[in-house]
């Protein structure tokens, strides 16, 4: 008898088979990581279905059994090896495998060339990513598919990890996108991310075999993977065993005796041999002191027999949570709620004001205010009189308990947001990137995970003896590190302790990147839900060395600092809705396509009784058609302008492509006019977008290359179609010298991409792909360069000519910049005789692409600045000294930007990232430092595959609120 | 105005201490004696563990790649240690020049340093690129021979001990013999011996043979070979353990020596000068050494083939030669097209399961790594290649169960070639 065993990351699977490798006998459960003791039961159960069998010949697969199976020397087979075994016994004319599990995702290539592959360690699109995202839509997974059976259309959900999708469905959610639609999109999600991460290049297609529990229990997934690679696949029986299969079926000649066995896996216990922190208590005594010390920052709440005749409302609509307030005039909190959103903060609010406008039927509400991710919609659906950004409600609140205050952090659901106060002002902003997100959530999704409610979990972690150190990461890499932590032994409470203090860990080193308490301040304010756990309480009092302030209302700042920031603001009456009002409030959602402009963007409706309105999802103000604060000095507009007007030019020496993307998007005006001059006619990639980028992604080979890389991808493959002569993508160590820097160089990125593709894109070989190095910053040495290089693919052509070209694209190149930093000059003019702010949003010049920089250029316009680039700026600036090398001619602008705006009052920086750029973690502390010396607010935005702008407005807004707050 | 860090000063050399990070422990142990031997007192780093990576999760942007966190969390751990003299102790760290992050390693250190407190420690900037004068080891040409010199004995001892351990019948006798020469190259270098071309020959000589008479027992084992970004490739802190590992899994492991990275380093100018234009002195100048280099790298290969039969590595001609067609020479930020040719090198010597390390979001592995191994496939069926992210959130059983899942390939392969050979031999 054999038996395969397959102990996966969530589930725990085995076949028995008899001498003629027949399934006698199968069992498919989740193990919530007790891996050893649910093998054992496993076992039991099978040696009392076949009692007679002493001896068995077992075999070990999937990634949480490899170390046990090592340490009980039982034969260990890969799991992904295991399928091919199975799958070629039992499917043998499979072409592809498409397997996906808890946490991996697996391609198996069997015809042409043998290719397996599995994601790396930064990817989602997993059984666990399916079930998060379940959770944050509050259903099952069985529910997921059956809503996406009939979903309208499909939304732009970032692929690349759950913390990614879940900052892109969560707004989604909040501005009333429906859950047909989301459970649909997240499995064309799924789907994306295994074709971006894992075909590299090879093409899906002939018998296509779907294996593992996602794809075997969700009929839509499957269905989506058939649509998106128009292929349809099959799903055989046994799907969910495969694994299990193939390791029963790898020859094995090690007979083990099945009551032995069971025994010593009962037995196993590891060697308890993690790295630890220290416990966050040494008694209960000492918890107690703690206790007691949290315990005096306390105000009154929920006062069952006040009575006020004037009450002001404060509502909290944050990511997961709703929280609200209702104040009398003292201040004092008389009534409150903290609710999950469950995905619609709608109908949670109105039965909150319903409740309010019951349980004070003679009171007169004098204000109200709205903050969080729901702002705007709650404004709009209940006529709340203010709206107030998060960042300054936490700040009104924290001045309450500490007049002083000089630094708050909040950690909530899905944010951590940090602010230094200096003067009475905001100084600083810190609020966590998409992709360091351990907050709140974090924390429920591991404790649902392994089967506790979040209170339940956090108390056990308070006087764990060994908190697992987890160091700080995200938490796709967390899962793993967890699970690793289980295998060697760790307690639930050494866990749940370790997580509260990884938590803290990333909140500090990650998102404020301090290194030391005194960098933070010595009033600190700690705010936010999860604060309430008094286990990240510890662990930050422990880490920082310093004692914080808790409020006890820690969970309700945000919807207090609104209620009392609407108190100071109230007029005479509030419009918020009467009781009548609330109980004929009617709400519909549609969802369309918005004409306005060739964005095409997908709008979200939201209608209310009486006709209000809200609109969501759009990156211009054309659908919404009220007048705004926007401006219309948009640079990023003027530079898309003026490279939109290289149009091609026919030419008798024939058609050359240009894929807009990276350098181009600066080099274009130069290499246009050199071959335009040449006599061929320069065709340009289209404009970007989503569509354009899925038609490149199987091409990738590295998922964790940044997106403006990938995207170049799509834009060859659009090339191919518009039937040029040749691509034209040259390799190119050097950039032009801006002289502002030790040297000029191209990041590696920018520099040898086109080696990517032409290693990578198969469809390359019928057309002429020219990828040469060029180095155009010597102009002496270029012309005979160029036309070697251009006698390969087109003849003689004389040195002459080269020469002529060269000296007009390069004219054409200075004259195009200059055009770009005249433009910014007369911008900044304009802006300085009109006193309005101006924000230089610096990055790449190919950050200018909509698709990369998802319209924040236009949300900086709308809240009323003027917007310059960095390349308009940096030449005002002599060169000086960074305390970096400053060797890259791109980032030198960085730097001499940041440089210039240092003495300028009404100047700001705001610098894109995009996710990946290995570069810019050198970059961004050099700007910040560069800014911070001076006195002077640094913002980053990460960018990437992601559409949320939510967390991108807050940021925004919290800048410029925090400039208002300076000026007064 | 900030805090500056101090600066090296000539007359230092008597008084401090220099601390040097570890890369690859044999070729650094040898290494640090031309330092000694030029009077400075030097002291190679040993401190690992966790405790290294939280000091450079501290101190160092999380987002730079893992090596420069991993050497810097080193330095910053030694230096809290206690164990040093603080106002007698100075750092050292490599800059390579060109459009890596890595040639930023050196203004990382000192802003970390800074963040730390230990302003007063000097930074030395070891480079061959001309960068920051005023705090650059002042490096000669003879120097430059002397640690060239040192980086080949190193490159000899790997090369055998690799192909030694695996198959020795007596445990421990490659690795004695390791010790025993490290020992004695070290004390040859104090006296200003053991450099001479001549003198190299004749050790190279002594030295093979030393490892060709061990008995071995040669079983067929699955050979894997190691790529990556220099620092994962050669740290044992960085890849966590890759080479025991893989020793653990019955392999016999090649790893590609530092002297092709040294020689690649001397090219690269020389292949600039040739792609885009540029003086040709110094191009030139850059071919003398070059050639001198690739001299030594001639002796080695020469008294490999000559004295035993152990695999030679390819001569540096070679590996250029195999890039033709699949990357460009002009590939030059990081490990560049080099490590492109050295997956090419491995698959025709027979190591064609191959672990492609690199620290997560590595630039030009990307490109040259990642990037490359569709073209590398078409070309050879056969390779067989892991790329695996090295960084301080990676856990060890992500990475080992996709080693396993390339090893796994391997063993079937490997198999399926003694079955083969068998009935081949079972025919005649």
């Amino acid at each position: 008898m054999r038996i395969g065993l397959d102990i996966g990351s969530t589930t725990l699977k085995c076949v028995v088979l008899d001498d003629d490798n027949k399934i006698i006998y199968k069992e498919y459960k989740r193990h919530y990581s007790q891996i050893t003791e649910k093998t054992a039961e496993m076992l039991t159960s099978i040696k009392n279905a076949f009692p007679k069998e002493t001896d068995v010949k077992l075999s070990i697969s999937g990634s949480a059994g490899m170390g046990f199976a090592t340490q009980c020397e039982i034969p260990f087979v890969q799991e992904v090896y295991a399928t091919r075994v199975a799958i070629n016994t039992m499917l043998p004319n499979t072409d592809v495998v498409i397997e996906l599990g808890g946490e991996d995702a697996k391609i198996l290539f069997l015809t042409d060339g043998m290719e397996v592959r599995m994601n790396g360690s930064c990817a989602g699109g997993t059984g666990a990513f399916v079930d998060q995202m379940a959770t944050l839509l509050d259903i099952t997974p069985n529910d997921m598919n059956e809503l996406a059976k009939t979903y309208d259309k499909i939304y732009t959900i970032a692929s690349r990890c759950g913390v990614f999708a879940k900052s892109d469905i969560q707004p989604l959610l909040n501005q009333g996108a429906k859950k047909n639609d989301i459970s649909a999109s997240i499995f064309a999600a799924v789907v994306n991310q295994t074709i971006g991460g894992l075909a590299q290049g090879r093409t899906i297609e002939g018998n296509v075999v779907y294996l593992g529990g996602p794809l075997t229990f969700m009929s839509e997934l499957r269905a989506s993977f058939d649509r998106i690679l128009k292929i349809s696949g099959f799903c055989p029986d046994n799907s969910l065993y495969f694994v299990a299969l193939g390791a029963a079926l790898v020859p094995n000649n090690k007979l083990m005796n099945i009551d032995e066995t069971i025994e010593m896996i009962g037995k196993y216990t590891s060697t308890n041999d993690y790295n630890s922190c220290a416990p966050l208590f040494q008694n209960t005594k000492e918890f107690e002191q703690f206790r007691k010390r949290h315990e005096l920052n306390c105000i009154a709440t929920n006062d069952d027999n006040a009575n006020p005749d004037k009450i002001y409302i404060g509502i909290d609509a944050g990511s997961t949570t709703v929280k609200a307030v209702v104040i009398d005039e003292n201040q004092n909190i008389v009534y409150s709620e903290y609710m999950q959103s469950n995905g619609n903060p709608i109908s949670i609010i109105r039965d909150f004001l319903m409740r309010v406008r019951i349980r004070y039927p003679e009171a007169k509400i004098v204000s109200s205010a709205a903050t969080g991710y729901g702002e705007e919609i709650i404004r709009n659906a209940f006529g709340v009189d203010f709206g107030i950004v998060e960042t300054i409600a936490h700040f009104i609140a924290a001045k309450k308990f500490r007049p002083n205050v000089d630094f708050i952090i909040d950690i909530g659901g899905q944010d951590i947001k940090c602010f230094k106060i200096h003067n009475g002002a905001i100084e600083n902003i810190f609020l966590n990137e998409a992709c360091s997100s351990g907050c709140g959530s974090f924390l429920q999704t591991f404790a649902g995970a392994l089967g506790y409610s979040i209170d339940e979990f956090a108390q056990r972690g308070i006087f764990a003896d060994k908190p697992v150190d987890l160091g700080s990461r995200c938490t796709v890499f967390m899962n793993s590190s967890v699970k690793q932590a289980q295998k060697d032994g760790a307690s639930i409470a050494n866990i749940s302790a370790g997580l509260s203090i990884s938590v803290v860990k990333n909140a500090l080193y990650k998102v404020i990147r301090a290194s030391n308490a005194d960098s933070l301040g010595s009033n600190i304010v700690v705010q936010g839900g999860t604060f309430l756990n008094d286990a990240v309480l510890r662990a930050f009092e422990q880490e920082i060395k310093r004692e914080v302030v808790r409020p006890n209302i820690a969970g309700l700042m945000g919807a207090y600092g609104a209620a009392l920031y609407s108190m100071k603001q109230a007029k005479t009456d509030s419009t918020v809705l009467t009781l009548d009002q609330l109980r004929n409030f009617t709400h519909e959602v549609t969802a369309i396509v918005c004409k306005g402009c060739t964005n095409n963007c997908h709008l979200t409706v939201n209608t209310f009784d009486s006709g209000r309105k809200f609109i969501s999802g759009n990156r211009c103000e054309k659908p919404l058609a009220k007048a705004t604060a926007t401006t219309k000095y948009d640079l990023y507009e003027y530079k898309l302008g003026l490279l939109s007007e290289y149009k091609a030019v026919k030419g008798e020496r024939g058609k050359i492509g240009i894929p807009m993307g990276l350098n181009m998007y600066e080099l274009l005006p130069f290499w246009h006019k050199f071959f335009s001059e040449l006599g061929f006619e320069v065709i340009t990639s289209p404009s970007s977008n989503r569509a354009l980028y899925l038609r490149g992604q199987d091409t990738i080979p590295s998922d964790t290359v940044c997106f403006p890389a990938k995207l170049i991808h799509g834009h060859i493959d659009a090339l191919i179609d518009e039937n040029v002569d040749a691509i034209f993508y040259p390799c190119m160590t050097y950039n032009f010298d801006d002289g502002i820097s030790d040297n000029h160089y191209n990041c590696p990125v920018v520099a040898y991409y086109p080696e990517v593709i032409a290693a990578n894109v198969g469809k390359l070989c019928d057309i002429k792909f020219i990828y040469d190095y060029v180095g155009p910053h010597r102009t002496k040495e270029f012309p005979a360069k160029m036309q070697k290089i251009l006698k390969k693919h087109f003849g003689e052509i004389s040195i002459s000519e080269i020469k002529k070209a060269f000296t007009s694209a390069l004219k054409e190149y200075e004259n195009y910049m200059k055009k770009v930093r005249d433009k910014g000059t007369e911008y900044i003019e304009i802006a300085e005789k009109n006193n309005m702010p101006i924000i230089v949003l610096s990055g790449r010049p190919y950050h200018l692409d909509p698709e990369v920089n998802h319209g924040i250029n236009k949300l900086i316009c709308e809240c009323g600045a003027v917007l310059i680039t960095e390349d308009s700026i940096s030449w005002r600036v002599e060169k000086f000294k960074t305390d970096v090398l400053n060797q890259w001619t791109y980032h030198s602008r960085l730097y001499a930007a940041a440089k210039y705006i240092t003495d300028k009052p009404n100047f700001n920086l705001v610098q894109l990232v995009s996710f990946g750029c290995g570069v810019d973690a050198v970059t961004t502390d050099e700007v910040r430092r560069i800014l911070e010396e001076e006195g002077k607010i640094y913002t980053q935005i990460k960018i990437d595959e992601i559409t949320n702008l939510g967390a991108v407005k807050i940021r925004l807004k919290s800048l410029f609120a925090a400039l208002e707050m300076g000026k007064e | 105005m900030a805090e500056k860090n101090a600066i090296f000063k000539k007359e230092m050399k008597k008084t401090h201490t220099i601390l040097i990070p570890n890369m690859a422990p044999i070729h650094f142990e040898i290494l640090k004696n031309v330092f000694i031997q030029y009077g400075y007192q030097v002291e190679l780093l040993t401190n690992t563990g966790q405790a290294v990576i939280d000091t450079g999760l501290k101190y160092v942007h999380n987002d730079t790649c893992y090596p420069a966190l991993l050497v810097i969390g080193q330095m910053i751990n030694a230096l809290q240690s206690g164990k040093y003299d603080l106002d007698k102790t100075a750092v050292v760290i490599t800059q390579t020049g060109g459009g890596c992050r890595a040639s930023n390693y050196f203004h990382l250190l000192k802003k970390a340093l800074l963040k730390a407190g230990f302003a007063k420690i000097p930074v030395i900037s070891l480079n061959l690129s001309g960068l920051e004068k005023e705090s650059s080891l002042k490096i000669t040409l003879p120097m430059i021979r002397r640690a060239a010199a040192a980086l080949v004995y190193g490159d000899l001892l790997m090369l055998l001990d690799n192909q030694v351990k695996p198959y020795e019948i007596v445990k421990g006798s490659s690795k004695k013999t390791v010790e025993k020469w490290v020992r004695t190259l070290s004390e040859e270098f104090k006296n200003g011996d053991g450099l001479s071309k001549s003198q190299m020959t004749k050790n190279f000589e002594i030295i093979v043979k030393s490892f060709a008479k061990i008995p071995l027992n040669r079983t067929p084992k699955v050979k894997v070979g190691i790529v990556g970004e220099i620092y994962v490739k050669y740290s044992s802190l960085a890849n966590n353990g890759l080479e025991q590992f893989l020793y653990e899994q019955d392999c016999e492991v090649m790893v590609p020596g530092i002297l092709g990275f040294f020689l690649y380093c001397m090219d690269n100018g020389i292949e600039e000068t040739k792609l885009y234009g540029g003086k040709r002195f110094m191009a030139f100048a850059r071919g003398v050494l070059l050639r001198y280099m690739e001299g030594l790298e001639k002796n080695l290969i020469d008294a490999v083939k000559k004295y035993s039969d152990f695999i030679a590595p390819s001569p540096y001609k070679h590996l250029c030669s195999l890039c033709k067609g699949i990357i460009g020479k002009g590939t030059v930020m990081g490990e560049g097209w080099l490590l492109t040719a050295e997956m090419l090198e491995l698959v025709e010597q027979g190591y064609g399961n191959i672990v492609c390390t690199q620290p997560f979001g590595c630039l030009p592995n990307h490109i040259v790594g990642k990037g490359m191994i569709r073209k590398i496939r078409t070309k050879h069926p056969e390779a067989n290649i892991v790329p695996i992210d090295y960084d301080p959130g990676a856990t060890k059983v992500n990475q080992e169960n996709r080693i396993k899942l390339m090893l796994a390939v391997a063993k079937e392969n490997l198999d399926k070639k003694i079955a083969s050979k068998k009935k081949e031999t079972a025919n005649i």
